[in-house]
């Protein structure tokens, strides 16, 4: 065993691992049900973090047994708003769950790009405007407009 | 801190880790549920480990079993409950074809 791994490294190394996979699991996903997965692996990381912010490996539990003198004891005060986050972190999981039941209702889909291009067509329908971003009629002129002749040769010539 | 601790400790960690990795990977929902619970379920292992029985109390029922509760029920709600993956798409990566077995 080599004594340069510690308990806080491997610990540590768990709560940023997991923050860091959430994290990418809300950017890349493509279906929005995982998204709300990712979101959750994301706040369980955060919760190891608070509660490893008050950890010592010499402690106890921080329940008090006798009165008199007692061992040293971990932190409590990160462990009672951990069990705080944990159950805000439901009720957000449950809103969250609830957006996205009502969004397979009004739009019949849940993969994120689908969901965007049709909530954007949608938007744009009830105010009455034209999109400003859309796949098939872009907004700026498109060929782009020739080079002008100064800057022919620097960019490699006529095409 | 004994061996003994840091050797669970560690594969506690690799089993969070595995599992959260999981989530992102496998290509059917109701194993990613699954495995969501796993990741919630080996913290709760690991705040018992870190002296913070009554946080692994609330994790391990809260987080490990309402959590799933609610997010079975949004499954089927959803529509997305199916025991076969075959058809739906994997996440991150590009379905291969249509013979592909879900992990």
């Amino acid at each position: 065993m080599m004594p340069e791994i510690s308990l806080e490294l491997i610990l540590y190394t768990t709560a940023l691992g997991l923050i860091s996979i959430g994290l990418a699991g809300v950017v890349l996903s493509r279906h929005l049900f995982r998204m709300v997965l990712a979101l959750v692996i994301a706040e369980a990381g955060a919760n190891l973090m608070l509660v490893l912010a008050g950890y010592r490996w010499d402690a106890v539990a921080p329940i008090l047994t006798t009165l008199g003198e007692h061992p040293p004891m971990v932190d409590p005060v990160p462990q009672a708003m951990v069990l705080t986050a944990i159950v805000i972190g439901v009720g957000i999981q449950a809103l969250a769950v609830s957006i996205l039941i009502r969004i397979r209702q009004r739009y019949g889909t849940l993969d994120r790009s689908q969901v965007a291009e049709r909530m954007d067509a949608e938007i744009a329908d009830t105010a009455g405007i034209p999109r400003d971003v859309s796949q098939e009629s872009p907004l700026g002129e498109r060929p782009l407009p020739s080079l002008p002749d100064s800057t022919v040769e620097i960019r490699g010539g006529h095409s | 801190m004994t061996q003994i601790e840091l050797w669970m400790v560690m594969l506690l960690a690799l089993m969070v880790l595995s599992a959260a990795v999981m989530v992102l990977l496998v290509k059917n929902h109701i194993a990613a549920v699954a495995a969501a619970s796993v990741v919630s379920l080996g913290l709760a292992l690991l705040f018992v480990l870190m002296r913070a029985p009554d946080v692994a109390m609330t994790e391990a029922a809260v987080g490990a079993g309402l959590s799933s509760l609610i997010l079975a029920l949004a499954l089927r709600r959803l529509g997305l409950w199916r025991v076969d993956g075959v058809k739906t798409q994997v996440n991150l990566i590009k379905a291969k074809g249509e013979g592909h077995q879900d992990a």
